[in-house]
């Protein structure tokens, strides 16, 4: 079978550094991919390559091994392509069901002639989703500043799951949860998995890799150093991978 | 005020070449030198020494408050007060040595007092924006906007509507457009003033070198440079510029900071007021088509600094006022319409920004 | 019990607090209306709105932008671009022969056309040159106003049709007590019999395009998206929204907005100058701030400028009938535009 969605030999510079330095990867529909590293190491880059955010300066992307013209997270989006970013990008200013829907809000014919916003149908929906993730978010119509670190999260990944993706990408997705929203939100990418959706989880918390993940990649310096099946591997030999003290590629 | 931040920050690599990043450097000082150039060709008298004697002396003004404008751009600010404070300084040194003239009180004295109040007026719009920004958070571009009203109708009350405050002594003038050397070629050479022989009407046939305003300009510079420059008031307002909380977190009194940044800015335009009294003998109001203000945070930008503060040079800002005051005085000595100075300068404005934007990193 | 009280006086405080600029709009009145004979009348409250109309556009524009997170210093002299633009048209066309009326509808057409192309360069400036808002739309400013000072020559229009003045300053509906109503036209009835102007042309004029925006801004995807650019405006371009574009199109619609304030200031006053709104940046920013928009975007409605506007047009009429100096206003403006800030930044709840 082959990947759903593939790099082959991206790399992203910034001015004078080399954050993703050729990095070939790939993930299979209902596979869970990890990708781990230290601060800086430049995960989060490769994933905004995959979503659209940055142009790769070299390699390609292949999406059902078909390789995909990139060139905004529009194109991403309509590939079926959803990303929970580390830095949650939601707009605070607006409730909690605008930004689930940001970008694709749905409308409604008004006096027949003009398409307004359809508040009432998005905030069911949203409803509904927020639900499947069991996370208390008191009203939908309070904006996202008045909301904590993990509510927001929630609302972050609600916004990515509501849309039938095919790939779903996460960066540090329980980094701001408590114990209990860190267990849902491992819950909910294992029933993801089930479905056939192929999933990129960045993580520094080696236990949420080992629970969920299928595949384990290890990125030093930009560079893809080490692929390791998790069943083969040791929380013991990763660390020694991403601080460098063991180098061996298999 | 904070600028979006486009997807795609990708910079050109052909400004990484060593001619590229000298270019992009200190493209307004060639850019300075290319447009003196042209004007030399197509402007009668450009290229003289007494030419770039009068820009210089006409740009006395715009320096100071480009100095101002400097200070609170790096900070990140913006202090769109300045032309109205200057105003409101001008008027109130004229309206006292007005007042006080009436008095019979003698010349020397009131010019000293007028000068004062003019001088220390100022600080009290500077003081409040300071506060307004530092300590009640309120955006700069608010603070100084309110600032701008406020001076702006004090100012108005002080020359009873649109009237210019005249009845000056009339030395001022002289002071303020006076010369430190005069020279009847071949006849005589003085100091300060001109010989008595010669009345007014033929004060053209003198050959007039470093005006009184040079002196002033001169100083403010140095002293200012020095200050941003050298000094430590002047490291902590980069560092407050480029990163506030990290400005905080090292100790630094930033509130305390902002407020002074803001008194030297209404400070300067006070003194840019009653200079303006010195030389045209009369208190003005500042008009709204003026725009001061815009001029001297254009002038700053071109000389390199950026609005989002951490960055900026005084002798940067004094590149981008001559950029300016050459422009506007060699398209008029070319015969170019005046208004055409307007797009002129829009144009080299936004060129300014957007070959700075192509150089990321080079202050 | 105590607690409920407590909580149904934070309420009611919150409430106030919350419209707080409606509250002062309502106490300013008052206060005029108490000390001047008069001026709780019908026809002052249509001469602040005949007066305001510019205002009220050009904070309509100002907003735009500002909800992005942008500003606007252009407004002002792209009003006096188009003021230049349509008295000169209609001169023009007016000369060719064309009935007043076709040459009056010509020239707004064309204006309105020609005032979208200053907000285009900002907007593309902005958006795809990443030029400072500040200094994209100042450049923009002393393009505008050298452009309209050449193709004045220094001379304001003249000999426009008279008829633009007859729309600009007449009104919508007339009513003669006792005999009958006329709209738009002014019955003819002989000198001394009292005829009641009700709504200025103008302000209908501008209404109808404020609320078509006002309905823009709150109901549909390109509003919503506004709002969430000024936000956050990696979230949005990460949501797919097509940020430029959007950045673009905001600044046309300012430029749009100045343009038909340009429009009404040569059908009020027929004529046409390059400075014609160079006073009015103040008064268009202020408004937006004092109707609680943030600087920073993200926040803002049209409803609340308007209030705004009215708060300053209020108080400019209302010193005007006093006759107190106008230049009062001025730093009334200013103290009230530092105290709406300070005000939200003491109560963070009044934010909306
Ligand atoms: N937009 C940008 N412009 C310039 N440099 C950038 C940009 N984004 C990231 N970098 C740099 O690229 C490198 C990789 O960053 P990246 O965010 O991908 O790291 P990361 O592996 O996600 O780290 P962390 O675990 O801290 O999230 C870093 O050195 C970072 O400073
Ligand atoms: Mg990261």
């Amino acid at each position: 079978m082959g990947y759903i969605i593939e790099t082959r030999g991206i790399t992203k510079r910034f001015g004078g550094l080399t954050a993703v330095d050729n990095v070939s990867m790939g993930v299979n529909a209902g596979e869970v991919v990890a990708i781990l590293g230290d601060n800086g190491a430049g995960k989060s880059t490769l994933i905004k390559m995959i979503s659209g955010v940055h142009k790769p300066d070299e390699g390609a992307i292949l999406l059902d091994g078909k390789p995909m013209k990139l060139e905004s997270p529009m194109d991403a989006l309509a590939n079926g392509i959803e990303t929970i970013y580390q830095d949650l990008a939601l707009a605070e200013n607006l409730n909690v069901s605008s930004n689930i829907f940001l970008g694709r809000e749905k409308t409604k014919r008004s006096l027949g002639m003009f398409n307004v916003l359809d508040h009432e149908y998005m905030q069911q929906e949203s409803r509904s989703v927020l639900d499947r993730l069991e996370i208390e978010i008191p009203s939908l119509k309070n904006t996202i500043r008045t909301l904590s670190g993990g509510q927001r999260q929630a609302v972050a990944i609600s916004r990515s799951i509501y849309w039938q993706a095919k790939v779903l990408i996460m960066d540090e997705p329980t980094a701001a949860l408590g114990i209990a929203e860190q267990k849902k939100v491992l819950d909910l990418v294992k029933s993801l998995k089930t479905q056939g959706i192929g999933i990129i989880i960045i993580s520094h918390q080696m236990y949420d890799v080992f629970e969920v993940a299928d595949r384990i990649i290890v990125m030093r310096r930009g560079q893809n150093v080490a692929t390791r099946l998790v069943s083969e591997t040791t929380p013991d030999e990763i660390v020694g991978l991403i601080v460098g003290s063991e180098t061996v590629k298999r | 005020m904070p600028r979006p931040q486009m997807p795609h920050d990708t910079p050109t690599p052909f400004v990484q070449t060593r001619t590229g990043k000298l270019l992009g450097r200190h493209w307004a000082l060639f850019f300075l030198l290319g447009m003196m150039a042209i004007f030399a060709f197509t402007g009668p008298g450009f290229f003289e020494v007494v030419n770039f004697q009068n820009i210089i002396h006409l740009a006395t003004i715009s320096i100071l408050l480009a100095v101002a404008e400097t200070f609170v751009i790096i900070t990140g600010g913006i202090d769109l007060s300045v032309g109205f404070v200057m105003g409101l300084s001008s008027t109130l040194a004229a309206r006292i040595m007005v007042t006080l003239g009436s008095t019979g009180m003698g010349e020397p004295m009131l010019i000293v007092l007028g000068t004062l109040a003019g001088l220390l007026v100022a600080f009290i719009p500077g003081f409040i924006s300071g506060t307004l920004v530092a300590r009640f958070k309120v955006p700069p571009f608010i603070a100084t906007l309110g600032m701008w009203g406020i001076c702006n109708g004090i100012t108005l009350h002080l020359c009873d509507g649109f009237l210019p405050i005249a009845g000056l002594p009339s030395v001022l003038p002289r002071l303020g457009n006076g010369y430190l050397f005069y020279i009847h070629k071949g006849q005589s050479f003085t100091l300060f003033k001109k010989p008595d022989y010669i009345p007014d009407e033929r004060v053209r046939e003198l050959i007039r070198l470093v005006p009184f305003s040079f002196i002033l300009i001169a100083a403010v510079v140095l002293v200012f440079w020095y200050i941003l420059h050298k000094s430590k008031f002047g490291q902590h307002t980069y560092a407050i510029g480029g990163n506030i909380d990290a400005a905080i977190r090292a100790g630094i009194d930033v509130d305390r900071h902002l407020v002074k940044i803001y008194m030297l800015s209404a400070f300067l335009a006070g003194l840019a007021g009653v200079f303006n009294v010195f030389q045209t003998g009369i208190g003005n109001y500042t008009t709204f088509s003026s725009m001061y203000e815009l001029f001297a945070v254009a002038a700053v930008v071109i000389g390199g600094a950026s609005l989002l503060g951490g960055k900026g040079r005084i002798v940067g800002s004094m590149v981008g006022v001559l950029v300016l005051a050459v422009l506007k005085n060699g398209l008029a000595i070319s015969g170019v319409q005046p208004f055409v100075r307007y797009i002129a300068v829009g144009v080299l404005l936004t060129l300014a920004v957007i070959i700075d934007q192509l150089f990321p990193d080079l202050f | 019990m105590n607690t409920l009280v407590a909580q149904r006086k934070r309420n009611t405080l919150g409430t106030i607090g919350r419209n707080w600029v409606l509250v002062f709009l309502v106490l300013e009145f008052g206060y005029f209306a108490i000390l001047t004979r008069g001026f709780a009348s019908l026809n002052i409250v249509q001469m602040i709105l005949f007066y305001g109309t510019e205002a009220f556009l050009l904070a309509t524009a100002e907003l735009f932008v500002i909800i992005t997170g942008g500003i606007d210093l252009s407004v002002g002299y792209v009003l006096g671009f188009a003021t230049v633009i349509s008295s000169k048209l209609m001169v023009v066309f007016a000369s060719r022969g064309l009935s007043p009326l076709g040459a009056i509808v010509t020239s707004i057409l064309i204006t309105l056309c020609v005032g979208l192309i200053p907000g285009f360069v900002n907007g593309v400036l902005v958006a795809k040159l990443r030029v400072p808002p500040f200094i994209a739309t100042f450049s923009m400013l002393g393009v505008c106003q050298g452009v309209s000072e050449l193709l004045m020559q220094g001379i304001p229009a003249k000999n426009l049709p008279p008829l633009a003045g007859t729309i600009g300053n007449g009104h919508f509906l007339y009513i003669v007590p006792g005999s009958g109503i006329s709209f738009m036209q002014r019955p003819d009835v002989a000198r001394g019999v009292r005829v009641i102007e009700i709504i200025p042309n103008a302000v209908v004029f501008a209404l109808v395009f404020i609320a078509i925006f006002a309905f823009i801004l709150t109901k549909t995807r390109f509003g919503q998206h506004i709002y969430a650019i000024g936000g956050n405006i990696d979230a949005a371009s990460r949501a797919g929204i097509d940020v430029k574009k959007h950045i673009i199109g905001v600044y046309m619609i300012s430029s749009f907005f100045a343009s038909l304030a340009g429009i009404i200031y040569v059908m009020k006053y027929i004529t046409g100058k390059a400075d014609a709104g160079a006073a009015s940046l103040l008064d268009a920013i202020a408004a937006v701030v004092i109707g609680g928009a943030s600087m920073f975007g993200g926040s803002g409605t049209v409803w609340r400028t308007i209030l705004g506007c009215l708060v300053i047009a209020t108080l400019e009429t209302g010193l005007r009938m006093r006759g107190t100096p106008t230049f009062d206003k001025y730093i009334l403006v200013g103290v009230i535009l530092i105290f709406t800030v300070v005000i939200e930044r003491f109560f963070p709840d009044f934010k909306r």
